[in-house]
C-alpha cells in the first residue's frame, strides 16, 4: 500500500561557494528529522562529494538521501541529476569536473568550499571553480544524466537567471527531462497559470536550501511503497499506484 | 542597411552561405539570455550573443530577426547550423568580443529602437 512521503529533493551544502557554513551534513540532515522530511536531495554546484557522508549520517536517522549534483550547463541553465548510487553520482561528477570551466575558486568573492566529514570537521577545500559552468550543452548533460541511470529535472523553471526558460526562452523540444523543479518564490497557482504549456512533464518543488532555515520551506510529497530512488522514478512517472503530489 | 554591406564591413564570417543576406538590418540587440530576446528585440534586428544553443535559431525565426552574430570565435553548434540552414536564418561568427562588435555596427549607423 502505498504511503506518502515528505521530500526536499534541493539542498545545497557547505560545499557550495554560496551556501552558508552552517550548512553542515550533520546539521541538515538533524534540521531534515525535526522538519519530518523523509527524502533529501544533496545537489551542490558542479559536485558530489558530500553525498557520501550526508548519507551516512542519515541512515542513523532514518531519512533516505539521494546522491545529486546540480551542473551548470554550457547555455548557464541549472539542471539537478539525482542518482541512485553515490558512484553513479560520482561518474557522473567526473564527467562534470572534466568539463567545468578552469581556475580556482576566488573565496573572497563566492565563499568557501568547505569539506567535512560526520562529526562537523573540516577535513579540506575544494579548489575547483564549482561556481562556474561547464562545456556541456544542456540536451548533452540530460543525456548523461540518464546515461548514469540518473533523473534529470530542470532548477528552478521560474527563476529568470539559471533557469532553462530564463536563458533559452522555452524547453527545448527532445530535452528529456523527468520532472522540473518549480522553486520556493512561485506558488501553485502562479505555476500552472505561468508553466501550463509544461504540464506533461512532472512538477516537482524544494527549497533550495543554502541556509539551514531554508530547508523544508518547501517540499514534494510523493506517494509510494518505499522511500527509495527507485520509487520515486516510478512516482514521476505515476506507475501503479505512484504519484507526485503537486 | 543590407545585411551583406555589414557583413562586407566588418569581415563576418557567414556560417549559413544559403541564407538570403540581401536582407534589410533595422537595428541590433545584444543579450544572452532567450527570454529577454524574445522579450525586446525587434523585426530585422541583428542579434549578437555567445549562445550557440539550437534554441536561438527558433528565436530569430520567431522574432523575424535579420540573422545571428556569435562572438568571440563561438561557432554555432551542430544541430544549430543545421535548423538556421533550414530555417534561412543568417548565421555570422568573428573573433570580436560582444563590446567592440555592438561599438563597429553602432558606428555603421544601426541603433536598437
Amino acid at each position: 500500500m502505498p504511503v506518502e512521503f515528505r521530500a526536499d529533493l534541493h539542498i545545497h551544502t557547505c560545499l557550495s561557494p554560496c551556501s552558508e557554513l552552517s550548512m553542515t551534513p550533520l546539521r541538515i540532515v538533524e534540521r531534515a528529522a525535526s522538519l519530518g522530511i523523509n527524502i533529501i536531495a544533496v545537489c551542490d554546484h558542479n559536485t558530489a562529494e558530500h553525498v557520501e557522508v550526508t548519507s551516512m549520517i542519515a541512515k542513523k536517522k532514518g531519512i533516505r538521501v539521494i546522491s545529486g549534483i546540480e551542473i551548470n550547463s554550457a547555455e548557464e541553465v541549472h539542471v539537478l541529476g539525482l542518482f541512485e548510487s553515490v558512484t553513479d553520482a560520482f561518474n557522473m561528477q567526473a564527467v562534470v569536473y572534466e568539463n567545468l570551466q578552469s581556475g580556482e575558486n576566488a573565496e573572497e568573492a563566492f565563499g568557501m568550499q568547505v569539506l567535512v566529514n560526520e562529526s562537523d570537521e573540516v577535513l579540506g577545500f575544494n579548489k575547483r571553480l564549482l561556481i562556474g559552468a561547464t562545456d556541456i550543452s544542456v540536451n548533452r548533460i540530460v543525456e548523461l544524466i540518464h546515461g548514469f541511470n540518473g533523473l534529470a529535472i530542470a532548477s528552478h523553471i521560474d527563476r529568470e537567471g539559471f533557469g532553462i526558460i530564463g536563458q533559452l526562452g522555452f524547453i527545448p523540444e527532445g530535452v528529456e527531462f523527468d520532472a522540473l523543479e518549480i522553486s520556493y518564490r512561485t506558488n501553485r497557482a502562479k505555476a500552472h497559470e505561468m508553466f501550463g504549456q509544461y504540464r506533461h512533464i512532472p512538477w516537482i518543488t524544494s527549497s533550495d536550501a543554502h541556509r539551514l532555515e531554508d530547508i523544508g520551506r518547501k517540499t514534494t510529497e510523493f506517494i509510494m511503497e518505499h522511500s527509495t530512488f527507485e520509487e520515486l522514478k516510478l512516482a514521476l512517472k505515476g506507475i501503479e499506484g505512484r504519484k507526485v503530489i503537486f | 542597411m543590407k545585411l551583406q554591406e555589414i557583413i562586407d564591413s566588418l569581415s563576418l564570417k557567414v556560417e549559413t552561405p544559403s541564407a538570403d543576406l540581401s536582407r534589410e538590418v533595422k537595428g541590433a540587440y545584444v543579450s544572452d539570455m532567450l527570454s529577454d530576446v524574445m522579450g525586446n528585440s525587434k523585426e530585422g534586428f541583428l542579434w549578437i550573443t555567445i549562445q550557440v544553443h539550437l534554441n536561438i535559431v527558433a528565436v530569430a525565426s520567431l522574432k523575424e530577426l535579420a540573422g545571428i552574430i556569435l562572438v568571440n570565435n563561438r561557432g554555432p553548434a551542430e544541430d544549430t547550423l543545421k535548423k538556421a540552414i533550414e530555417e534561412n536564418i543568417p548565421v555570422m561568427t568573428t573573433p570580436l568580443p560582444a563590446f567592440d562588435l555592438a561599438g563597429r555596427l553602432y558606428s555603421l549607423g544601426l541603433r536598437c529602437r
